[in-house]
């Protein structure tokens, strides 16, 4: 089932307020192989905890099925670094819609604030819906 | 290491097992059933459990972090042109990661990023930022 085209420039409610902790990020550098200490910067990737939440919130309001997601690029810009005791809220919108082949390529932005409403992170990401093999 | 342009940056080679990605699923909360079953990997036509993209460039991260000693990272990203297949077993796979620094400029530094599993590429055009 292809995914309607009149998403794209629809903004999705922000994610709930996530605080981040010390040890959430030090289990996150640990599944990386990193040992974390308390002042460490945090890593790189770690943003994607929010923007995930806030794509996994996306694929349910449009019904698409996690499996059938494939991540075709990701994009980071930092306004600044990321820091424990931040608290945030990733913002998702659709940027952009196209099918190759029978697959959704679904082009999609969030942006991660602070409690002051400021940016921390945009973050970009082509997510491909497989469709379902013809039978 | 002294980030010049020009210079190459030694490979970090990290080992990539169904552990990793469990792990990874739980700190990432990524729980997508292709990077954990093989029933539903290759029910959605891929060849079995892949890593998660994520994960792949988060041990990117982690190469950038060790060569430049915790730079911030600025700008950062990829394509995920080819997939890490990790087969069920005790040793897994591996990536390998190699980078070239291609500008020192407006103190930001960039590095072009090669990204291996195997003798394939998995990453298209991996590039990264960091402050100088």
């Amino acid at each position: 089932m292809a995914v309607d085209g009149s998403l794209v420039g629809r903004a999705f409610p922000p994610t709930r307020p996530y605080r981040v902790t010390d040890e959430k990020v030090r289990e996150f550098a640990a599944a990386t192989g990193v040992g974390w200490e308390s002042g460490d910067p945090v890593p790189a990737t770690f943003p994607i905890v929010l923007a995930f939440d806030a794509m996994n919130a996306f694929l349910d309001d449009v019904q698409v099925e996690l499996s059938r997601i494939v991540h075709g690029e990701q994009k980071f810009s930092y306004a600044r670094p990321i820091a424990p005791g931040d608290v945030l809220v990733a913002t998702l919108s659709v940027a952009s819609l196209r099918q190759i082949g029978g697959n959704d390529i679904i082009g999609t932005v969030s942006e991660i604030t602070d409690e002051s409403g400021a940016v921390v992170c945009t973050t970009s990401a082509t997510l491909v819906h497989r469709a379902a093999e013809v039978a | 290491m002294a980030l010049e342009a020009g210079a190459e940056l030694a490979p970090k080679t990290y080992p990539v097992t169904r552990a990793s990605l469990v792990r990874y699923a739980g700190a990432s909360g990524d729980f997508n059933p292709i990077h954990w079953s093989d029933r539903i990997a290759t029910a959605v036509g891929l060849p079995g459990v892949i890593a998660h993209g994520m994960f792949t460039m988060a041990l990117v991260a982690r190469a950038v972090s060790e060569w430049t000693d915790g730079a911030e990272v600025v700008d950062f990203g990829a394509k995920f042109t080819n997939p890490v297949l990790v087969p069920d077993d005790d040793e897994g796979t591996s990536v390998t990661i190699s980078g070239t620094v291609k500008s020192v400029e407006d103190g930001l530094a960039t590095i072009a990023l090669t990204v291996l599993s195997g003798d394939q590429k998995v990453l298209g055009m991996p590039k990264v930022s960091v402050r100088v």
